[in-house]
């Protein structure tokens, strides 16, 4: 007999789950909208001219494979807060602030959840909004901490439900957690606007909450980087010490390299020290240090002005294609004849749309056009293309009319 | 770390040739690995550390999880005995490791939410190996179904190994008691310079019908210390069984690092799938070993020749990266503010750190400690 006889089959992955139905269709006009990767205008995965010429510079330096101390790269962590805060907000110029490198967004935010679990007794409640990003949940849990939710996207219009988010959020119980998306909002795509983020700063100090801000997308938003920072900086202007987790996954596509950061934002330097000899005693039985690949990548580019330069329209470039593709959209299920609504479209931002169709409804798209989504309705736009935007705008109609 | 003659780090030449295939090669990108890694990387990794003809791979009950180095995978492991081992909460169930050990296994276990972490007897100070009745005697005596972290070779920090013969032993008590065998191989091919002959404790537990975790570093045999790659072979009863553990290893995974760094997997599944680029990881593995082999023989010569009270064979004895020299203490603070030579408190140095420029120095700086300093 086996140790293992008693172990469950875990659940299939939903998300992979649309791909995996996606490869087995034989339909020359399918499409995987599931997928979570920025695609050029020809579905292809695409690689940064800006990171091509940095692996160029890092190869011919020809660097030794040293281990990296727990904590990571100093170049590219010091870049990344910098990135995040501005390089002359006074948090960077104080030093009252620790920020390690993580294993991406997701190592980012385990380091952070651990961290809070061991280190902030006040509570153990974090709440996300209404929905987020599937992982949020077992990433918090795992780490031991419990989850709520405050209210955050209205079905109704698809958009924000802001007076729902403002009133769960001022009866939050003091010294929680809630956690925020910086900017394009994972998987919703609904952002609130900036009077919008002065209010929920205003109510989140207010109930003296610790605020833990996911950046996935700073620069694939909106195409601005400081613009997509907004938030972030605004909060910290505020008086809010808040922690922070960044991905380089997207908006430098370096997904399979695992590049990310988490920031914790200090009374004071000294106090950031202790903090970051407790982030390290974390990391070290977790994988001992960080992978150096990415994070080198990241810091070339930051830190040299051309790449940086290069590296500032090429998000952009990204970032004008989604909503291109937002736009185009919206206007061929006008030319379909579509009596709908769809605003949302155009009204969201980043990488998934949250179209409001339902589960029959997405049902049908997969069945009778090969269009694979989520249950919920997301779409990657990166998956649309200029090429399929106009089968998409049919298909959507005709299970829509 | 290894070093070479020249006190240097080494990126071995196979690595650098491969490097360079992979930046030429246009249609690779950095999109996401699957959530287990690279299929070529798992599949190579685990075939390393069991052997081409284990039974074990012939009769599919294998599984692997590509990892963050050798930490990630006993991490990994760790998390998924902690829920999955016996019953649904194993918090209290005991973990044993050897007494000395890699400081960070305490660590890993006890962050994984293990309660119960034990010590076995390992390290004889006084005659200066493996205190096998000790460990036999803690095997005799552990609760059944508790945890034993063993080390595959090259035993971190004492350098002592059991022999073949030892190692049966070990097995044959484990077997009865119920004991759950979880190897750390971070030394393969590194040790003896044979891949093959630092994988035999592993392969006789398969052998013997054991299932088992074993957790492989690729950071000192591939020099790719900081690219992070290491591998959790799992071996089970069958397919089926091992396939379930995977699915929640995948959910272990997804909220530790979601998927893994791709460069490190992509050099090793690259290396280890061409024959010819095989042979000559193979040879820079050797090279590397020989070189530790080639210090501990001179260094142990030295200290003979210049009649250091005590015994030396333990230097050729052990094997691998460190060696327990015996020093205390006191020796070592001699050695260390006197001869400006460090070394941990616990006598362990780094073999690596020898070279043939200052083994004269090293001998006569030793063989001043243990004359002046009782």
């Amino acid at each position: 007999s086996s140790w293992w006889s008693h172990v469950e089959m875990g659940p299939p992955d939903p998300i992979l789950g649309v791909t995996e139905a996606f490869k087995r269709d034989t339909n020359s006009k399918k499409m995987n909208l599931g997928v979570g990767a920025y695609r050029d205008d020809n579905g292809k995965p695409y690689v940064l001219n800006c990171v091509r010429k940095a692996e160029a510079m890092i190869a011919s330096k020809k660097m030794d494979k040293e281990y990296l101390p727990i904590g990571g790269l100093a170049d590219f962590t010091r870049a990344s807060a910098e990135l995040a805060l501005g390089e002359n907000n006074e948090v960077i110029k104080s030093g009252r602030y620790i920020t390690v490198q993580g294993i991406s967004g997701t190592g980012s935010l385990r380091i952070g959840a651990n961290f809070l679990q061991r280190f902030f007794k006040a509570s153990r409640d974090v709440y996300l909004p209404k929905p987020s990003w599937g992982n949020h949940t077992p990433i918090f849990r795992d780490a031991g901490m419990q989850l709520q939710a405050y209210r955050y996207y209205d079905p109704k219009t698809c958009s924000l439900d802001f007076s729902g988010a403002m009133d769960d959020i001022s009866k939050i119980p003091e010294k929680s957690i809630i956690l925020l998306h910086a900017c394009a909002h994972n998987p919703t795509g609904v952002d609130p606007r900036q009077e919008q983020w002065k209010e929920l700063a205003a109510v989140v100090k207010k109930r003296n909450l610790l605020v833990y801000f996911d950046m996935a997308y700073q620069g694939f938003a909106s195409g601005d980087i400081n613009r997509d920072a907004w938030a972030v900086r605004h909060f910290i202007e505020q008086g809010i010490n808040i922690v922070l987790s960044q991905s380089f996954a997207k908006n430098m596509g370096l997904y399979g390299e695992r590049a990310g950061a988490f920031t914790v934002i200090c009374r004071d330097a000294e106090e950031a020290k202790r903090v970051e000899s407790q982030l390290k005693i974390l990391i070290r039985p977790m994988y001992s240090n960080p992978p150096v690949n990415g994070a080198r990548i990241a810091s070339m580019i930051l830190n040299t002005p051309d790449l940086r330069k290069e590296w500032l329209v090429e998000v952009k470039g990204m970032a004008d294609r989604i909503i291109s593709m937002r736009n185009q959209l919206v206007s061929n299920l006008r030319k379909e004849g579509s009596s709908h609504n769809w605003q949302h479209i155009t009204d969201q931002i980043g990488m998934f749309c949250f179209t409001g169709l339902k589960p029959e409804q997405v049902e049908r798209l997969m069945r009778e056009f090969s269009v694979y989504m989520t249950k919920d309705g997301r779409i990657s736009v990166a998956g649309v293309s200029s090429g399929n935007v106009g089968y998409l705008a049919h298909a959507i109609h005709q299970v829509t009319k | 770390a290894y070093r070479t003659d020249e006190g240097q780090p080494w990126v071995l030449p196979v690595v650098k040739k491969v490097e360079q295939m992979i930046a030429n090669n246009n249609s690779l990108n950095h999109e996401y690995l699957p959530i287990l890694g690279l299929p070529e990387f798992r599949a190579n990794a685990s075939r390393i550390a069991l052997g081409d003809d284990s039974p074990a791979i012939k009769e599919n009950r294998i599984g692997s999880v590509q990892s963050l180095g050798g930490t990630g995978a006993l991490r990994i492991g760790a998390e998924f005995l902690r829920r999955w081992y016996n019953g649904n909460n194993n918090t209290a169930t005991p973990v044993y490791i050897s007494a000395p050990s890699w400081e960070n296994h305490n660590s890993v276990f006890l962050d994984a939410g293990f309660k119960d972490i034990r010590t076995y007897h390992y390290w004889d100070a006084a005659k200066r190996g493996l205190d096998l009745q000790g460990l036999l005697n803690d095997l005799e005596n552990a609760p059944e179904f508790s945890i034993f972290i063993l080390h595959a070779c090259a035993h971190n920090p004492t350098g002592t190994d059991p022999s073949p013969e030892q190692w049966k032993q070990i097995a044959a008590v484990m077997k009865r008691r119920c004991l759950f065998p979880f190897f750390d191989s971070a030394y393969q091919g590194f040790a003896s310079g044979s891949l093959d002959k630092d994988a035999w404790a592993v392969r006789y537990f398969v052998s013997e019908g054991f299932e088992l975790f074993c957790a492989q570093s690729f950071s000192k045999n591939f020099g790719l210390y900081n690219e992070r790659v290491g591998n959790l072979t799992i071996v089970g009863k069958d397919a089926d069984n091992v396939q379930r553990v995977l699915s929640q290893m995948e959910k272990i995974v997804r909220t530790t690092w979601s998927n893994p760094p791709s460069q490190g997997a992509r050099i090793v599944a690259t290396t280890l799938s061409s024959p010819q680029l095989f042979d000559e990881w193979k040879g820079n593995v050797k090279t590397m070993a020989d070189r530790v082999l080639l210090m501990r023989s001179e260094l142990r010569s030295r200290l003979e020749a210049l009649g250091t009270p005590g015994t030396w064979n333990h230097i050729t004895e052990q094997i691998g990266m460190f060696s327990f020299t015996g020093l205390n203490p006191k020796q070592v603070e001699y050695m260390i503010k006197e001869k400006h030579i460090y070394l941990m408190a616990s006598g362990r140095i780094n073999m690596c750190g020898l070279t043939t420029k200052n083994l004269d120095y090293v001998a006569k700086s030793i063989h001043e400690a243990v004359t002046k300093i009782q």
